[in-house]
């Protein structure tokens, strides 16, 4: 009777894995395929066995973008989950402002990667843009294309603007769902806004920060359009990551072998972050 | 006819309903009682078809309908929230499941004046759902399974989310409603009362398993084991380990109770003996009482009868006494357990002896 | 603990009240005693909930005071007025141990540790959670953390009052009678001033000194459970107390002679009622005795509910219901009788007294 039931269940799923094993599968399959061969086109292939991966790791160049993709999600996590938080915290619970909060909330997300970037090249730019001139008018020695840490800020201050909402979005949804008596209760406890905070919606919102929290690990750590568009991984290298790092290699010097072992490696990294951020929220999830 | 046979359900290598057998009438009124995750949600899920048993066969009328799905059955359900549409009136509401099999419009409003006048609803038939009271929405929501005249309506616990005398009156009014449809009726509870008060057969169901079924008052008056027993008693059932031997229960020795008629056949040795809270009183009742002292602990007086908690020995019992006692804690007082009512359950909680 | 005085408190949710329809909660003026146990009893709707909310201070009234030992706090948060509360769905800080759960509004308070420590175990113990301490909160049952909502409310030596709203609401039927008189046992020994809002009678009636009716944003009658059940004010309290409720049936009044339909009952008092007045004879079920002697009844249904059954007849063409012992007979020819004693004379509805 079990076993009839899990069978009927698989035959469900086979469209689902038909249609994964086409657009994530195959692909990832070539890819693997790649990054042990050598090639120089004419669909001529050379055994070239782990020489690529020992390559790419051994190679600056992969650790200096690794070591900034690293810096980028750690400075974007570190800012918009908090700011996330705090601007969920202090939206409207009920009345008008809930739509118009949520709408306000939703626009960035609605904007498509490319015209973020476009947006805020041409928003930073020293000569036309209103920040770049407001600041260069401050004094302020601002230009992304020459200055590095302008570069970086205007990067991070973009992803903050798209992607805060995200966090603010699930983490209302987490707040909403807290009966009254819980804030009464705490009330009646003398309980502080910390307390309140610490006891009753941090461990509400748990969930909701969980995914958060991956999803935007995982978007930052992939990041490409947004410096592609502004900076094009300059200047200099600093803004290469990963991602940038990767198309250059694959088609900028059409390396194809050592930019397949660098996708394979890109995607174990971020599977294996993944992975260990979520075991350790659930499991603390679990004790707590 | 529902038969259910040998049916369990298992989630996640977690068994919710063991398995289990049970017959239901057309036209007969079946409580499941048990407190809150016995099993009373889950089996009515498998009896509606909303979830497949990890084994057993459910036949309905000579034919297994094991397999179908909830759409192909003839089913009506109603919760313990008030399940209606709210954008449609009350009339629409009731409606609504015979425009789907595709009624005439004459049949149609027969049947829903009909139900309507039956639950009491025909000055609302044009409000919506939402401005009626708790307990117009729940006979709207009763209204829709009625007029639905499927062959099993399921009701889980529809009147917990209820004030206490719109329950009184509802329950009162139930068997009427269920007793003019032919339907099988299932209706899931935690309070003892209600089963006694709609009447009909129970099933009393403790961790996923039935442990007795039967007419409702004789589950009452005579259940299989102490489970049942405690399941089936509102103020709680008092308890107490002792030992029989002879003519008399006794306590380290002592004697405590003379053993009545009725238990007379059974072997000497430890049991344990239960008592309804009203049959232990102030008075000698007529008939065998036997004198017990105990202390008191707290006095509870509701209007016109009292529930005095008193201990003797290890244990704590519910006194239910008529009138009013408002008894100081800790006193020592002299009551009467009335004998011709004792159960008796062997070590392993079965009944024993004669009933009662 | 605190006496609660309520003067000329009114409340309604809208802006400008215009009609005294408007307020959901109608004049109330009252003082209610240090150390007391009041229950607040009624249907949904009727303002009790209200009240409450007034009383802890989540709530500002329209119009009236509120002092707490004299002392006018209508204007104070519910920290500063030091009530406890335990909601209807149990408030657990589930991260927390119980221990740390009991702790938290002493060390928001900055209680030195030692104290904390020292109220704690004594509070465990009180509320018989000893040996859970070290427990996480999250995976207690519901009447466990109720209790816990309780503890934290217990701990504190400085709380005015203890006010539950419908605590026992998620709790299963035998947990109830536990939790309900560990409830009460506590209050007689610490003698805390407790409110307690329930639509359930039983509760109210069992748990309270002093019940406090309330009807259509009014109360209706402040009584101990004797009165409410023997001298109902209102028919209202009469239907609303006692399951089933007090038979209300129209009457002519003569003298010290009611008449209802053909049949005559005799008073042991003259009630002087107001002319053109709604007269009704209310008597409780319990009152009304069936037997072979008396005025001709027509039994309709007999209702066995365990230890009692409930008779539904009609008499004179009125609907009553009268209350036979477990092992009461009914007879073929029935009769039955009322007990004069526990007749009540109502005159548009309110209650006539004797000495008028």
């Amino acid at each position: 009777m079990e076993k009839t039931w899990n069978n009927k269940a698989w035959f469900m799923v086979l469209p689902v894995l038909v249609l994964v094993a086409f657009s994530a599968v195959i692909p990832l399959m070539t890819v693997v395929n790649y990054s042990v061969q050598d090639t120089f086109g004419n669909n001529q292939f050379f055994w070239a066995g782990t020489d690529w991966y020992v390559e790419v790791l051994s190679s600056d160049r992969f650790w200096d973008a690794l070591t900034r993709n690293l810096i980028f999600s750690a400075i974007i996590l570190a800012i918009e989950i908090p700011l996330g938080i705090i601007i969920a915290l202090n939206m409207p619970k009920k009345g008008l402002g809930v739509p118009v909060c949520l709408v306000l909330m939703a626009l960035p997300l609605l904007i498509p990667w490319n015209v973020v970037g476009t947006i805020w090249q041409v928003f930073g730019r020293v000569d036309i843009g209103l920040l770049g001139r407001t600041l260069e008018a401050m004094g302020i020695n601002y230009n992304y294309v020459q200055n590095p840490v302008a570069a970086w800020v205007t990067l991070i201050v973009m992803d903050v603007w798209h992607w805060t909402s995200l966090v603010v979005l699930l983490c209302y949804a987490g707040l909403v769902s807290i009966p009254d008596a819980y804030y009464q209760a705490a009330k009646i406890d003398g309980a502080s806004r910390w307390s309140v905070f610490r006891y009753i919606q941090l461990p509400k919102m748990k969930r909701v920060l969980l995914i958060a929290f991956l999803l935007r690990f995982m978007d930052s750590f992939m990041i490409y359009t947004e410096p592609f568009v502004v900076t094009g991984g300059g200047p200099g290298n600093s803004t290469t990551f990963l991602s940038i790092d990767l198309v250059k290699t694959a088609i900028g010097q059409f390396d194809l072998g050592p930019a397949a072992a660098l996708s394979i490696i890109y995607f174990l990294i971020i599977l294996l972050l993944s992975w260990i951020f979520y075991t350790v929220m659930t499991t603390s999830d679990a004790q707590g | 006819m529902l038969e259910m046979k040998k049916i369990s359900k298992v989630v996640g290598g977690e068994t919710h309903i063991y398995p289990t057998d049970l017959v239901l009438e057309r036209g007969s009124l079946n409580v499941l009682l048990g407190p809150t995750l016995s099993g009373k949600t889950s089996l009515m899920r498998l009896m509606a078809g909303l979830d497949k048993p990890a084994s057993g066969s459910l036949i309905f009328d000579g034919i297994d309908v094991t397999g179908q799905p909830v759409q192909k059955r003839s089913v009506a359900m109603v919760y313990q929230q008030f399940i209606n549409y709210p954008a449609m009136t009350v009339y629409e509401n009731i409606a609504s499941p015979m425009r789907i099999s595709g009624a005439d419009t004459a049949t149609i409003d027969r049947e829903v004046r009909k139900a309507a006048e039956l639950l009491k609803l025909t000055p609302y038939l044009d409000r919506t759902p939402l401005s009626l009271s708790g307990g117009q929405q729940q006979r709207t929501a009763l209204a829709r399974a009625i007029v639905k005249n499927a062959d099993l309506v399921l009701l889980d616990e529809p009147l917990a989310n209820l004030d206490y005398k719109l329950r009184e009156e509802l329950r009162e009014e139930l068997p009427k409603i269920f007793a003019a449809s032919g339907a099988i009726f299932v209706y899931a509870t935690t309070e003892p009362s209600e089963a006694l008060l709609l009447g009909g057969n129970t099933a009393a169901l403790s961790q996923g398993r039935i442990t007795q079924f039967d007419r409702t008052i004789d589950v009452y008056r005579r259940p299989v084991d102490l489970i049942t027993a405690r399941t089936f008693a509102d103020p709680p059932l008092n308890c107490i380990e002792l030992v029989k031997s002879g003519a008399t229960f006794t306590l380290d020795g002592k004697p405590v109770l003379t053993v009545p008629s009725h238990l007379a056949g059974i072997g000497d040795g430890p049991c344990t003996v239960a008592f309804q809270p009203h049959h232990i009183s102030f008075d000698r009742p007529q008939g065998s009482a036997d004198a017990l002292t105990v202390k008191t602990a707290i006095s509870e007086i509701a209007g016109s009868e009292s529930f005095i908690h008193v201990g003797f020995a290890n244990a704590r019992w519910v006194m239910l006494a008529p009138g009013i006692h408002d008894i100081e804690p800790d006193a020592t007082l002299e009551v009467f357990v009335d004998t011709r009512h004792l159960m008796a359950f062997g070590p392993d909680g079965r009944a024993i002896g004669g009933a009662a | 603990m605190a006496r609660i005085n309520l003067n000329h408190i009114r409340h309604a949710y809208g802006a400008k009240p215009k009609s005294e329809n408007d307020y959901a909660l109608k004049e109330v003026h009252h003082e209610w005693n240090d150390g007391g146990a009041y229950a607040l009893l009624g249907p949904s709707g009727c303002g009790k909930t209200t009240l409450l909310n007034i009383i802890s201070g989540l709530i500002n009234p329209s119009e009236g005071q509120i002092l707490f030992d004299g002392k006018d706090v209508t204007n104070l948060s519910t920290q500063e007025r030091n009530i406890a509360q335990v909601f209807q769905f149990p408030v657990i800080y589930d991260t927390m141990t119980v221990y740390d759960n009991l702790a938290f509004p002493l060390r928001n308070r900055h209680v030195p540790e030692a104290e904390v420590d020292r109220r704690v175990k004594e509070t465990i113990e009180m509320i018989g959670l000893g040996g859970w301490a070290k427990k996480t909160a999250r995976g207690l049952t519901a009447d466990q953390k109720q209790k816990i909502s309780l503890g934290r409310g217990l701990v504190r030596n400085d709380v005015s009052a203890i006010l539950f709203d419908e605590p026992l609401t998620v709790i299963d039927p035998e947990m109830k009678w536990v939790l309900r008189s560990q409830i009460k046992r506590l209050h007689k020994q610490f003698g805390f001033t407790m409110v307690y809002v329930t639509h359930d009678q039983t509760e109210a009636l069992t748990f309270a000194d002093k019940v406090v009716v309330m009807y259509d944003g009014q109360i209706v009658q402040i009584g101990t459970p004797a009165e409410l059940f023997e001298r109902p004010r209102h028919t209202f309290v009469g239907y609303f107390i006692g399951s089933p409720g007090m038979n209300v049936l129209p009457v002519k009044l003569d003298g010290n002679t009611a008449t209802v339909g053909g049949e005559h009952v005799a008073l042991n008092f003259q009630p002087t009622v107001k002319p053109g007045a709604k007269t009704e004879l209310g008597i409780r079920p319990e009152f009304v005795s069936l037997g072979r002697e008396g005025m001709p009844v027509a039994i309709t249904k007999v209702e066995d509910i365990g230890r009692h059954k409930i008779v539904r007849a009609r008499f004179a063409d009125q609907p009553i219901s009268i209350i036979v012992d477990e092992d009461g007979e009914i007879p073929a020819e029935p009769r039955v009788r009322f007990d004069p004693k526990a007749i009540n004379i109502y005159a548009d509805s309110w209650r006539v007294g004797e000495e008028a």
